[in-house]
């Protein structure tokens, strides 16, 4: 098999090689710590297998969400990763953790991940989690490696959910209290707020979509872009707060030259600024209502994270455990610093 | 044994395991199906039943703070009123504690189109295995870092013990409809099941029983399920009117077009109720049949159940054993029910054999060893027929990560020689 000759010939580099990072399109390369002085490296790309019937595929990390999303809509399915930017690639999308746009109605990014294959940071291919849609044989690899930005290994492929096209999709705004629309609307699967409109999105059958439109007086979104682009900008950040504390949220972001649009229900919050400094003002509203940004794009002064990581003993271990040398992705998270002696209170 | 009340108590348990170097093991219920909560080598047993109390609800935010020791069922009953409910319904809901749930990643029947408890856990405060008490995950949807909360979810208390957990409340559906379907050859229903998948359908339940377990259910129950069937299909499907017309008429039309002989639809909630509770009754029905049974939960894609419920049938009349079906077809889960006297003479080398045999050909179709039950003791010598040994190696380091001192319920999930080449690991006791 082509692929597991390049996975063997990947191995051996990483197991050589002092630093690595696995390199995608680059879409998203300011989450996480800069790395420099690693070998870059990159993993294949193409669908493996696609079984309709199954609502599973299994997909090399290289791929491009653009060609999977291409690939299901064939059989008239898709998987709900709904990357900013279709060019991102399946491993990367995984890596940096990013749940797709319609996460309020379809669910979070590590709920679409079934199984990971990836190679350790000693040289091996391993494989965690399964090709079924229900499994809890074993460790649950796959949740683990969401997020992980490259620092647990390098994603080879992975298998994921698949679901049917919804028969139709439909963009709405409506002038009504936007948090009522959260109740009124528990079916929507997206509610977009930007302090002034809100946006929803319907997705399912055309007579639910009429139904609830009706129901709750909505109106069609007005004709121009589209109403579910994210806000955009050289310096990015997304916050992650409480849903419940959103309108306490918008209230610290109104002052600041910022754009901004809040996924209702969910407490994922896009901040897009032409200048950094809007986007690290933005965090500190984040803190002060018990929530965090993390740096997107840009603001290369802006630390990553800007908050501490919880069960950071845990974490470290995890990452020591995987990672011995610090080799994979060196610098993305940050550095660690000396961890209790095993086996003392934190 | 202890009955620790708060997380307070949990710690301070767990702090003396820790200084005697004492394994611990901690326990709902005990409703667990492969031996994740039993104790061995002495081991100091946390029960949580007296941690059971709900301590928030909010119904707009849809989500709950309880203790591990809350009854599955009592929260949704305990929240019904608000027009919500906990998703995740195990067989055993009556009678299983959310702790359980979480360290085995439960499902339930309605888990095909609502994700197993994972999907349903956004935050969980655990004591570690040092005693310390951190919280993993939060009601954000993203922490900083690593998803440690996904990590723990599934870990059958080898990563530590939940002593708070925030579960996603789910909206009650405004519609619901309940279909049987019944059918006169076995693999018809198998097919109509990978047909409905095949059609886009993804019911909230897709169950199937064979003829011995519908009898045994109708004789227990009294649902009004047809005791000449082969096989039964109990398929719900909820949500907004429109779709769960179309679903439902499409449903039947798929069930008629694979034979089935009646597709009868519940008229009201009572009808709805009587249904499930047959449905949720088999493994009570089954002790009319014999005194034992063992239970297996293997997966297979949705595409193989034809040939692999087959097979199974074909393995139990190799050993001569009555087997019953009754499981989560939807998502290729199943359960087959190998029912027996235990009191007769060889019988358990004959059903270890057999089970042994189902787990192979399920794995052989591209299936895992469990869905929803967990490995525990049970299945955790099997884990070498779906793992190699550097998958192995690899999630013992994971679990040493939380556990370096294996206390906490050792000897689950990893087969022994999970851990091999030492090769670039830091000697226990470093700074790292």
């Amino acid at each position: 098999m082509a692929a597991g000759a390049r996975w063997a010939e990947l191995a051996s580099t990483v197991a050589a090689a002092d630093a690595v990072v696995a390199v995608g399109a680059g879409t998203h390369a300011d989450i996480g710590g800069a790395v420099v002085g690693a070998t870059e490296v990159t993993v294949p790309a193409g669908i493996v297998a696609f079984e309709p019937a199954d609502m599973t595929a299994t997909v090399n990390a290289g791929t491009t969400f653009a060609e999977l999303a291409h690939a299901l809509a064939e059989a008239g399915q898709e998987c709900p990763l709904d990357p900013r930017d279709a060019e991102a690639t399946v491993g990367g999308i995984v890596a940096c953790g990013l749940s797709g746009a319609r996460r309020l109605g379809l669910g979070p990014l590590r709920n679409q991940l079934l199984e990971v294959t990836f190679v350790t940071a000693d040289g091996r291919v391993v494989r965690g989690g399964g090709p079924t849609v229900k499994n809890v044989t074993g460790y649950d690899i796959p949740r683990l490696f969401t997020g992980s930005l490259g620092t647990l290994g390098i994603l080879v492929q992975v298998i994921v959910r698949t679901q049917p096209i919804a028969a139709a999709s439909q963009w709405f705004r409506s002038v009504r209290d936007p948090f009522d629309l959260v109740a009124a609307l528990p079916d929507a699967a997206t509610i977009r707020w930007d302090g002034t409109e809100t946006h929803i999105l319907l997705e399912g059958h055309q007579a639910d979509i009429d139904a609830q439109v009706c129901a709750v007086a909505l109106e069609p979104a007005l004709p121009g872009p589209q109403p579910g682009t994210l806000p955009d900008g050289p310096h990015r950040g997304r916050i992650s707060v409480e849903p419940n504390r959103i309108s306490e949220l918008a209230d610290g972001l109104r002052g600041l030259d910022a754009r901004w649009a809040a996924e209702l229900g969910v407490g994922t919050v896009h901040i897009a600024a032409d200048d950094p400094v809007a986007v690290s003002a933005a965090r500190d509203v984040a803190h002060h209502c018990g929530g965090w940004l993390l740096r997107e794009a840009g603001a290369p002064e802006l630390d990553p994270f800007g908050a501490s990581f919880p069960a950071a003993a845990v974490q470290r271990r995890l990452r020591t455990a995987l990672d011995p040398t610090g080799k994979l992705s060196p610098g993305r998270v940050p550095a660690t610093a000396p961890a209790s002696p095993v086996g003392a209170a934190a | 044994m202890c009955f620790p009340e708060s997380t307070d108590d949990v710690a301070f348990a767990v702090q003396i395991a820790n200084q005697f170097k004492m394994p611990f093991v901690a326990r709902g219920s005990g409703t667990g199906l492969a031996g994740g909560a039993t104790p061995l080598d002495g081991a100091l047993v946390i029960v949580t039943t007296r941690m059971n109390r709900i301590i928030e609800v909010d119904p707009s935010a849809r989500y709950a703070w309880v203790e591990p020791g809350v009854l599955n069922l009592d929260l949704t009953r305990a929240v019904t009123y608000l027009g919500v409910h906990y998703a995740p319904d195990p067989s055993s809901q009556q009678a299983c504690t959310i702790g359980g749930n979480v360290g085995t990643n439960a499902g339930g029947p309605h888990c095909l189109a609502a994700g197993v408890t994972s999907a349903h856990v956004l935050a969980v405060d655990v004591v570690l295995p040092d005693g310390s008490i951190e919280r993993l995950g939060s009601l954000a949807p993203d922490t900083p870092g690593l998803d440690l909360r996904g990590g723990f979810v599934g870990s059958e208390g080898t990563m530590g013990i939940a002593t708070r957990i925030a579960v996603r409340l789910t909206p009650n559906p405004p519609e619901i409809r309940t279909l049987l379907a019944d059918f006169t050859a076995i693999d018809d229903a198998s097919a109509a099941v990978s047909a409905i998948i095949a059609a886009g359908i993804v019911p909230a339940a897709l169950e199937m029983m064979d003829a011995q377990i519908t009898r045994a259910v109708e004789d227990f129950v009294g649902a009004g399920f047809p005791r000449d069937a082969e096989a039964v299909l109990l398929v719900e499907v909820s949500g907004l009117l429109g779709g769960v017309e179309i679903e439902s008429d499409a449903i039947d039309r798929v069930c008629r077009e694979h034979g089935a002989r009646t597709v009868r639809v519940a008229v009201d909630p009572d009808e709805r109720a009587l249904l499930w509770k047959g449905r949720k009754s088999a493994f009570g029905a089954v002790a009319r049949i014999a005194p034992d049974y063992y239970l297996h939960d293997a997966v297979v894609p949705r595409t193989k159940l034809v040939p692999v419920i087959r097979r199974v049938y074909e393995i139990a009349e190799q050993y001569e054993l009555i087997c019953m079906n009754v499981f989560h077809a939807g998502d290729g889960n199943l359960h087959p029910l190998l029912v027996f006297d235990g009191r007769e003479p060889g019988i358990w080398d004959r059903v270890h054999a057999a089970g042994d045999a189902i787990l192979t050909a399920c794995i052989e179709a591209g299936g895992v060893l469990s869905g929803e039950h967990g490995i525990g003791l049970e299945k955790r010598d099997a884990m070498t027929l779906v793992f190699d040994a550097d998958d192995l190696d690899l999630q013992a380091r994971v679990r040493d990560a939380f556990d370096p001192d294996g206390l906490a319920n050792p000897e689950k999930i990893l087969p022994k020689g999970s851990r091999c080449g030492e090769i670039q690991r830091v000697p226990e006791g470093a700074w790292i």
